[in-house]
């Protein structure tokens, strides 16, 4: 996938004029945070926030103990019959799963939704080898259909309301026209169905991995993961490494959690839990699994200051939590993650450089932290992502000349007074409707403020001097 | 009340140093003189270090942290006498009390002052009901008026502030409080943020709008750059509606007129 990431601003701008996108990305993040709230508010009432807690810290102790999980996580994959294979980088990813279809002799793959496949393009390389790829949860298909990307987590296609699918499916499928979701759900099912009684490979992310038993676990609400995994004879899963826990009283907890985050639910309506390939009792299954543990600059995170970031379950709510997320929809951030997860994983797996406007992407406004539930502090990481941009000199431009002129009029009150009324008289003489250069953007939806005649200091002198019993501090410096 | 568990020494019986922000003192002088007759009201001496500028937010804020440094310096300096430093503001509490410690970590000697300063800073409202335990200024508006709040994002999720501000207004004689829809969705200031990403800003200053004209009641908050913000935006749109700080009304219920 291309990345856009530096075109933020750009992006968001034709986003917020987007009338379609607007309603659609309103209202569905509204529903979504709602049902969150409530499907919260139901363990809340009884426990408090201890789910939400317990979740926090499960999350964080899988970090401590990262290495060691890992190992038990391989050494029990691969005692239940799975191959557990490592890749450092999306390219080594895509290319272990090419080689593994390849040894199969796989012509067409099926494939359950996986956000770590979209991160590394895996579809592009299966597809420029000659095999066919078909995505099969209902808005990753329409992605695939629109040669679009998913703009949402756990949303793919948040962004495009009943009508537009219809029109797409008219258009690609020569479906008869609809806007009804029922109806074009049942139309893709039938298609989809032949996909998986034909597919050689099915390909599926991981939700988490439990060390302790060497089970991956998935959650869906299409039941697609299931046949993905089960119908074709080979079944390989990619999993970003962070996404493990120890035990299974702990997955318990998470699966609560991230159900509730996501959609509102209580469960997830499918919860998969796969020990490896089909036993010689069993009827079902597929004769080979394979485990991809992704690094793609995970372990980067791991040594740095932002380790816990890797804590993400990906449930998306902290994009529906977003106010600017909820504005300019997930293209805007120009790669595979949005929001304000997105704004901080985006330039730390790809690189400050590459991302540079996405930090400055937020208000700060904390809806994010307060939506995720392992308590990841987001809006903390984007100032110290801001930080470490200015440090290292990425996209600063003319606002560094502004800061050390703000900085040299607040260290002395004299300055700071003479300052303000500068502007103030600027500004009040002027009244400009339009502030200039990179200003300008202010004016265009509010206007400029009139500075007082008297500010609070000249007052507070002339309350003095009239003898009201005030007091002066003392003034140590300036 | 329970931060002082944790150690925040009570500010009962002591001066306070008023930190009026650089907004207020340029912007909007008269909430700073709302602030000192709501104190005064109260019997509390009020101090104003006369060395005050800016927390050093909005560079903390860009990224800038050696220049916000130098303006917390300042700050330190300015309020190295002060017992007690209260502020009309969520936003530059929060400067404060969560950042301040952070830019100093490195230099042992001045993140004691940081973290002593951090701990005897107090948001207005906090001070008047989580300090000094007072949940009614006995204040009386001349007119029955309706109010509802926004919550401005930082003293709302990081110092957990909203309900204080509501009591005080809400035992004003004469006053009744309501909720607005979305009183908690940010209005998209965001200081630097709605400069460089000024569409994104303007688009949920719309909203914020929207739910401001739905509202019978008048809009207070408790931070002036939001007020600022969506003060702004209600001017262009040409209505005659503006958002006060909650400081005012209280002011206006213990003057003498």
């Amino acid at each position: 996938m291309k990345v856009r990431s530096n075109q933020f601003i750009e992006l968001s701008q034709i986003a917020v004029k987007d009338e379609a996108l607007q309603t659609a990305v309103a209202r569905a993040t509204h529903i979504a945070s709602t049902n969150r709230v409530k499907a919260l508010a139901e363990v809340n009432q009884a426990h408090g926030e201890t789910l939400r807690q317990q979740a926090a810290a499960i999350k964080r102790s899988v970090l401590n103990r990262l290495p060691e999980l890992l190992e038990m996580a391989e050494a029990n994959l691969t005692a239940n019959g799975c191959t557990v294979m490592w890749a450092e980088d999306g390219a080594e990813a895509c290319q272990l799963a090419l080689e593994i279809a390849q040894k199969h002799h796989v012509k067409k793959v099926t494939k359950s939704k996986s956000m770590v496949t979209e991160e590394i393009g895996l579809n592009e390389v299966l597809l420029a080898n000659g095999i066919e790829t078909i995505e099969t949860d209902l808005g990753e298909y329409i992605v695939q259909l629109n040669e679009d990307t998913p703009s949402h987590i756990i949303a793919p296609v948040i962004h495009m309301s009943k009508k537009s699918i219809g029109q797409l499916f008219e258009e690609k499928l020569k479906m008869p026209p609809t806007d009804d979701a029922a109806e074009m759900t049942q139309f893709v099912r039938a298609e989809l169905r032949e996909a998986f009684l034909s597919s050689d490979m099915g390909i599926s992310g991981g939700n988490f991995i439990i060390a302790e038993t060497g089970t991956l676990c998935l959650v869906t609400n299409e039941g697609n993961a299931r046949m993905v995994t089960t119908v074709p004879p080979v079944h390989v899963a990619l999993i970003g490494l962070e996404k493990l826990v120890a035990t299974v009283e702990d997955y318990a907890t998470l699966t609560q959690m991230i159900a509730r985050s996501a959609t509102g639910q209580k469960m997830a309506v499918y919860t998969h839990m796969i020990n490896g390939p089909r036993r010689n009792s069993e009827l079902d299954g597929p004769e080979h699994v394979y485990v991809i543990f992704v690094d793609n600059g995970r372990s980067r995170i791991y040594g740095s200051e932002y380790v816990e970031v890797l804590a993400c379950l990906r449930c998306g709510a902290c994009l529906n939590a977003c106010p600017v997320y909820q504005v300019t929809g997930g293209h805007s951030y120009g790669w595979v993650y949005s929001g304000p997860i997105g704004a901080v994983v985006t330039p730390l797996l790809l690189g400050q450089e590459h991302a540079s406007p996405l930090p400055f992407a937020s208000t700060l406004c904390g809806s994010c932290k307060a939506a995720c539930p392992v308590d990841i502090d987001l809006p903390r990481m984007l100032l110290d992502l801001r930080r470490d941009m200015v440090a290292d000199g990425v996209g600063r431009g003319a606002w560094q000349l502004g800061m050390k002129a703000w900085a040299a009029s607040m260290t002395t009150p004299t300055r700071f007074n003479l300052s303000g009324k500068a502007v103030s008289l600027f500004t009040n003489t002027f009244k400009p409707r339009r502030l200039p250069g990179a200003l300008g953007g202010w004016t265009d939806h509010r206007v400029f403020p009139s500075f007082a005649k008297k500010s609070f200091r000249d007052q507070w002198r002339d309350r003095e001097k009239k003898g009201k019993p005030m007091q002066e501090g003392d003034d140590q410096s300036g | 009340m329970k931060e002082e568990q944790n150690g925040r020494p009570s500010p009962i019986g002591k001066p306070v140093s008023l930190f009026v922000t650089c907004m207020v003192d340029m912007l909007f002088p008269e909430t700073g003189i709302s602030v000192v007759d709501v104190l005064e009201h109260l019997g509390v001496t009020v101090i104003f270090p006369k060395g005050q500028t800016c927390c050093g937010q909005p560079g903390f804020n860009a990224g800038y942290w050696q220049e916000a440094r130098v303006v917390a310096l300042h700050f330190l300096k300015t309020f190295a006498q002060a017992e007690v430093i209260v502020t009309p503001s969520g936003s530059c509490a929060t400067m404060v009390r969560h950042e301040f410690p952070r830019l100093f970590e490195d230099d042992p000697i001045l993140l004691l002052e940081a973290k002593r300063q951090a701990a005897i800073t107090w948001e207005f409202s906090e001070y008047i009901v989580a300090g000094l335990g007072v949940q009614d200024i006995n204040g009386r508006l001349p007119i029955p008026q309706t109010f509802a709040f926004h919550d401005a994002c930082h003293g709302l999720r990081q110092l957990e502030l909203g309900r204080e501000a509501r009591t005080l207004v809400g035992n004003l004689e004469n006053a009744t409080v309501t909720e607005m829809d979305e009183h908690d969705v940010c209005c998209g200031f965001g200081g630097l943020f709605s400069i460089k990403m000024a569409e994104p800003s303007g688009a949920m200053l719309g909203k914020k709008i929207m739910a401001v004209l739905n509202s019978d009641a008048q809009i207070l908050t408790g931070d002036v750059s939001c007020m600022t913000h969506i003060n702004g935006g209600l001017a262009k749109k040409g209505t005659h509606q503006r958002l006060h700080h909650f400081a005012d009304i209280l002011a206006e219920g213990v003057r003498k007129s």
